[in-house]
């Protein structure tokens, strides 16, 4: 197989917990996926279901009390990143393994696996220019020197379509606009050319029409470099707009995966199927009563047994589902699902 | 694992299953779990009593204040001597320690001490006698003293078991008149702990007042409250209060100059207090429910009072215990500059007085630890607002 | 002084109105400025209509929404309401005293369902305010069965009477939003972006049961939204607004479809649609939404209006009906030939 072909990121049962007085919050519990070069991962989910941190132990930034408690999270670095690849199979190493403070994992984030966060705002610093910020990350993962940088800085400023990009290298990051601020976020990570891009929620705090212009913005970027990203959103019309592989999350578990296609015109998970129909579309009847799904997600502590989704599904069996936890299991050429609809694998206790 | 052959039977690719579309009743809730209910229906206090609970160290620190107030409320009680009276015989007594088991048997007792005149340096010196122990009693009788000004008795935790025959003792030494160190120590606790009260409680009603006058209504009033707070925070404090204290006429009574000291440290207090209330008002102001208490039809006063007064009280209440401290300090630090109070009052100012000049520290170190009252006390109040800061808001 | 609105039916009418913020500096506080939030709203809703009223962010929405019930004081313009009795008042001058009685014919929903909600009440005591103050109703018992009532009909177990807030997870707290709202019986109903704050899989929930008592109880919307898919699913007709202004008012599916303003046709094509298959070509607009406190000459979106002439940086363009219910204000209303969804 070429290594084109081979995932650049392969997560397998990540399971993230947040050891709290109150208890364990299973915020991540057991998820696999594989990115591949050049795809665009979409995971989508409700407020709370483990996506953020999905990402952030991938990038190994998981904040206390959280800890990475099982799983491996495969990533296959360039290969000029020769350090990386010491003791590394088939060129991949597991991140999961890696020290989190260490000289291995600041070599990659940033440099290889670059972030958007979520909050903008908070991501840059009040008391340094975008430009010093920008270089810096620039002069932290490339052998070039200041001048170099600075003039690299401006050149990503002005491919993510910031208008007099050597002046806004002087801008203070509160002197933006919500688009720009975004923008300059993009820039600040695409700096060292990475191969895989993480967006989290990149455009739920901006408006409709700049977050046109940063999808598009997205798209053209990843077509020119060939990068990979997961592109984190609970909005299920971003996500058909901008992914072509969908990961579905739910309490800390993947739900459904598959092709964006396959995803919104051949849901099979209860749980997929009751979404797409309960979000009002500009495409369906006008005042019309939408199917719900019934209940509200279940607070952290208060994870149901068995399939976390089983208390507000309208197709759950008693006596299966909630005892049994499904496994993601692959049902057809494209989609995988965790349901006992479709096949009856489950997790071992 | 797999699953009986029920469940196989009911794999289908059933795509067009129909959604439950909710009527009525859609809130299914997780079965609450033991307990659930009672949080469900906690009113504010008990959240906040059970966040409280969980800080350990503001937990204990209230225990040790809960000890300091009752010893303030009846210090005459724990003394063992008459705080103000003198003893020409009994200089610098070093520490008596206190020994609570004589031979394997609950019977406190304290060694004698017995003084000799250095022939050198003309001075007594005091060396513990252990052959000769001063038996000790609970609830023994000793000097005549008032609880709270009411309840005239003899009555004192601990005294020596035959006062008639002059035994006396100072478990914490004397000092340069005689006084016994204890007992001062105690009645100090009372004037230090009911200045720093008292002035506090002042600050928290001009804070209130000003404050929630500025934070309602806003506008000019607020310009001018505002201005006056940033005035008198820009003063430097210590001048002013030495500019202050020292006008106080020399001949005014001990209660008269406690009470202007208080007035003092209020009149400069307030502003921290003031600020923070105008500030929960201005926010709660705009807060959602609040506007939405407003369009409900409730009057100014409902407003105030039902709603935003209830819901920053917890925050005054950890504002105002942090404050405390910086009051007691204050006086302590007015009262060792001899700007304070002045004796014949006792409080842990006037007593840290004593240890003021080298020598007295040299000869008698124990005079310096109304100084450790301080800081136990202050570190408590510290650690007991921090906790209650921390429980104020229990939604989150 | 005698008002009239435009018919019978009108509920509700805003005429110019204007809501300026002073902006203020220094040590004496000089007024350097004015952030003109919302400048010159004019629009009416019929009884038992959903207007829905949307635009991006700071373009003054919740301004306008609180203005209204008179939880902000408007600067200029007539706010007419239709009473009960078939009077028509002018809300924007009417002194408070005279305010409290028309309360409860009008009422608000929030977008924070934990902002809104007083945490240190009941649900008795939050639900029953209303009754308590303006209905009068003394008996804690009598209160209880009423309120009991109200959170039936929006979906509540009346056992949860004596819970607080944080017992409830945001779709509910909605839920008792919408209860308070409805202790009286009002007749207007302002919501204030009610679904934005809420999990994708709790907003039709919430969207269904104001459309459900809506129906049972006829009552008459202001939806204030950010989120076109809901205001096109929920709303009879549609209020566009842009830095202070309204752009253009139509019924839904003739906004949807026929846009007559390039920012609506812009505000369309950004809509991402949950549908892969269709991978809009968004219209991207250039450059930045300008401040309200310093906006620019002439029409406000010109700068990023890709049909600009000469003289929409000089002049205002006016709201006008340009067909039945239909008004713009834009100056090349009548000639442009605009793209709405699906086009
Ligand atoms: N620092 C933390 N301490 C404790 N619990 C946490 C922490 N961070 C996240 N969690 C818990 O982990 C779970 C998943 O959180 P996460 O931030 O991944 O959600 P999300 O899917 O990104 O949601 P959102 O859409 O709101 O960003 C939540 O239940 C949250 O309460
Ligand atoms: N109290 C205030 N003082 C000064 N300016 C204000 C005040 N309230 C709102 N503004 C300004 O008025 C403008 C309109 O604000 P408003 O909250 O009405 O916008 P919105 O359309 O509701 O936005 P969003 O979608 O973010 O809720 C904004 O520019 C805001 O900064
Ligand atoms: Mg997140
Ligand atoms: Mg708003």
């Amino acid at each position: 197989m070429s290594s084109e072909q081979r995932p650049i990121l392969s997560v397998r049962d990540l399971k993230t917990y947040f050891f709290l007085d109150e208890g364990t919050v299973k915020a991540v519990d057991g998820v696999s996926f594989d990115v591949y070069p050049g795809q665009v991962v979409g995971i989508v989910g409700e407020s709370g279901c483990g996506k953020s941190v999905t990402v952030r132990s991938v990038l190994r930034i998981v904040e206390k009390p959280g800890r990475i408690v099982a799983g491996e999270i495969f990533f296959r670095p360039r290969k000029g990143n020769g350090r990386l690849l010491e003791g590394s199979q088939d060129g991949y190493v597991d991140l999961a393994r890696l020290d989190a403070q260490g000289r291995e994992m600041r070599a990659i984030r940033g440099a290889e696996i670059a972030l958007i966060p979520q909050e903008p705002m908070a991501a840059f610093s009040p008391v340094h220019t975008i430009g010093d910020q920008i270089m810096e990350t620039i002069l932290l993962h490339q052998a070039v020197n200041e001048e170099e940088a600075r003039r690299l800085g401006i050149e990503r400023l002005r491919e993510v379509g910031i208008p007099n990009p050597e002046q806004r290298m002087e801008a203070y990051s509160w002197e933006l606009s919500g688009g720009l601020r975004q923008r300059a976020m993009i820039a600040m990570a695409l700096s060292c050319h990475p191969t895989l891009l993480i967006a989290d929620e990149p455009t739920t705090a901006i408006d409709v029409t700049t977050q046109a212009q940063v999808l598009n913005l997205l798209r053209s970027l990843q077509q020119q470099h060939n990068m990979s990203i997961i592109f984190i959103t609970h909005d299920l019309g971003v996500i058909a707009q901008i992914a072509e592989y969908v990961l579905v999350m739910y309490l800390g578990r993947l739900m459904e995966t598959g092709p964006v296609v396959d995803i919104f015109h051949h849901p099979l998970h209860p749980y997929t199927r009751a979404l797409l129909k309960s979000i009002p579309s500009v495409y369906t009847r006008s005042r019309t009563f939408l199917p719900t799904i019934e209940g509200s997600i279940p607070h952290p502590f208060n994870r149901p047994p068995g399939c976390p989704f089983h208390p507000r599904c309208s197709q759950f069996t008693a006596g299966i589902c909630d005892q049994k936890t499904p496994l993601l299991q692959p049902v057809n050429e494209q989609q995988s699902v965790s349901c006992f609809l479709y096949h009856r694998r489950a997790e071992e206790d | 694992m797999v699953l009986g052959p029920d469940a196989a039977t009911r794999i289908s690719p059933a795509h067009e299953a129909p959604l439950k579309i909710d009527d009525q009743a859609s809130e299914i809730m997780i079965a609450p779990s033991e307990g659930a209910e009672a949080f469900y229906v906690a009113p504010n206090w008990k959240l906040v009593w059970w966040r409280f609970k969980k800080h350990r160290l503001a937990l204990v620190s209230s225990v040790i204040l809960m000890f300091i107030a009752i010893v303030a409320l009846a210090p005459g009680f724990f003394s063992t001597q008459d705080p103000n009276a003198t003893n020409a015989k009994e200089l610098f007594i070093p520490i008596q320690t206190l020994h609570f088991f004589d031979e394997g048997r609950l019977r406190p007792f304290v060694y004698a001490v017995v003084g000799q005149r250095n022939p050198k340096t003309l001075r007594m010196e005091w060396q513990i006698d252990q052959s000769k122990k001063i038996p000790l009693r609970f609830f023994a009788r000793g000097y005549e003293y008032k609880i709270l000004g009411l309840i005239t008795t003899r009555i004192h935790l601990l005294g020596p078991a035959s006062p008639e025959e002059g035994e006396r003792i100072h478990l914490l030494g004397t000092d340069r008149l005689g006084r016994d160190q204890w007992s001062r120590l105690m009645h100090g606790s009372q004037v230090s702990l009911s200045i720093g009260l008292l002035a506090v409680f002042l600050s928290i009603i001009l804070g209130i007042l000003l404050g929630g006058i500025s934070g309602y209504f806003g506008g000019t009033v607020d310009l001018i409250i505002q201005r006056l707070i940033e005035i008198l925070q820009s003063l430097p404090p210590i001048p002013i209060w030495m500019a202050l204290t020292a006008a106080l006429p020399r001949d005014w009574s001990v209660e008269r100059v406690y009470f202007a000291i208080t007035v003092i440290l209020s009149l400069i207090g307030w502003t921290t207090l003031a600020r923070e209330v105008r500030g929960r008002f201005l926010a709660l102001r705009e807060e959602d429910f609040v506007v939405a208490a407003r369009l409900s039809g409730c009057s100014q006063g409902r407003i105030i009072f039902r709603h935003m007064l209830p819901t920053f009280a917890s925050h005054i209440i950890a504002a105002s215990t942090l404050a405390i401290p910086v009051m007691i300090i204050n006086e302590t630090f007015l009262s060792f500059l001899g700007l304070g109070l002045r004796p014949p009052a006792i409080s842990w100012g006037v007593l840290l007085q004593e240890a003021q000049n080298l020598q007295s520290i040299v000869l008698a170190p124990w005079l310096l630890l109304p100084g450790l009252a301080v800081i136990i006390t202050v570190l408590a109040l510290n650690l007991l607002g921090d906790g209650l800061r921390d429980a104020a808001d229990p939604y989150h | 002084m005698k008002h009239t609105t435009r018919d019978e039916r009108t509920l509700l009418e805003v005429k110019h109105l204007k809501k300026h913020f002073p902006i203020r500096k220094g040590f004496l506080r000089r007024l350097v400025g004015q952030v003109k939030a919302v400048d010159g709203v004019s629009f009416y809703i019929n009884e038992g209509e959903t207007l829905g009223l949307v635009g991006e962010s700071g373009c003054g929405k919740t301004t306008t929404a609180r203005c209204i019930l008179r939880a902000l004081d408007p600067t200029a313009g007539q706010i007419l309401f239709r009473t009960a009795s078939g009077q028509v008042v002018d809300l924007a001058t009417l002194p408070e005293n005279e305010l409290r009685p028309l309360r409860r014919e009008m009422q608000m929903i929030f977008q924070d369902p934990f902002a809104s909600l007083n945490p240190r009440m009941n649900l008795l005591d939050i639900v029953g305010e209303p009754l308590l103050v303006i209905e009068g109703i003394k008996s804690r018992k009598e209160r209880a069965e009423r309120v009991a009532e109200i959170l039936r009909l929006v979906g509540l177990r009346p056992e949860y009477m004596q819970r607080f807030p944080h017992a409830f997870s945001g779709g509910q707290r909605q839920r008792i939003v919408i209860a308070r709202a409805l202790a009286l019986h009002p007749r207007l109903v302002v919501a204030d972006e009610p679904v934005s704050a809420l999990d994708v899989s709790v907003q039709a929930q919430v969207l269904n049961l104001m459309m459900e008592l809506q129906q049972r109880l006829n009552l008459t919307y202001l939806f204030v939204a950010h989120d076109l898919s809901v205001v096109k699913h929920i709303c009879n007709r549609v209020a566009v607004m842009y830095v202070g202004k309204l752009v253009e008012t139509a019924p839904t599916d003739e906004l949807f479809y026929h846009p007559k303003h390039p920012y609506t046709e812009a505000l369309m094509s950004a809509v991402p649609v949950a549908d892969p298959r269709i991978r809009s070509a968004m219209i991207p607009l250039e450059g930045d939404v300008p401040s309200p406190a310093n906006p620019p000459p002439g029409c406000y979106f010109h700068p990023r209006c890709r049909y600009a002439v000469d003289i929409c940086s000089q002049e205002a363009p006016n709201l006008e009906e340009i067909e039945d219910n239909h008004f713009v204000a834009c100056h090349r209303a009548h000639e442009l030939k605009l793209r709405g969804i699906g086009g």
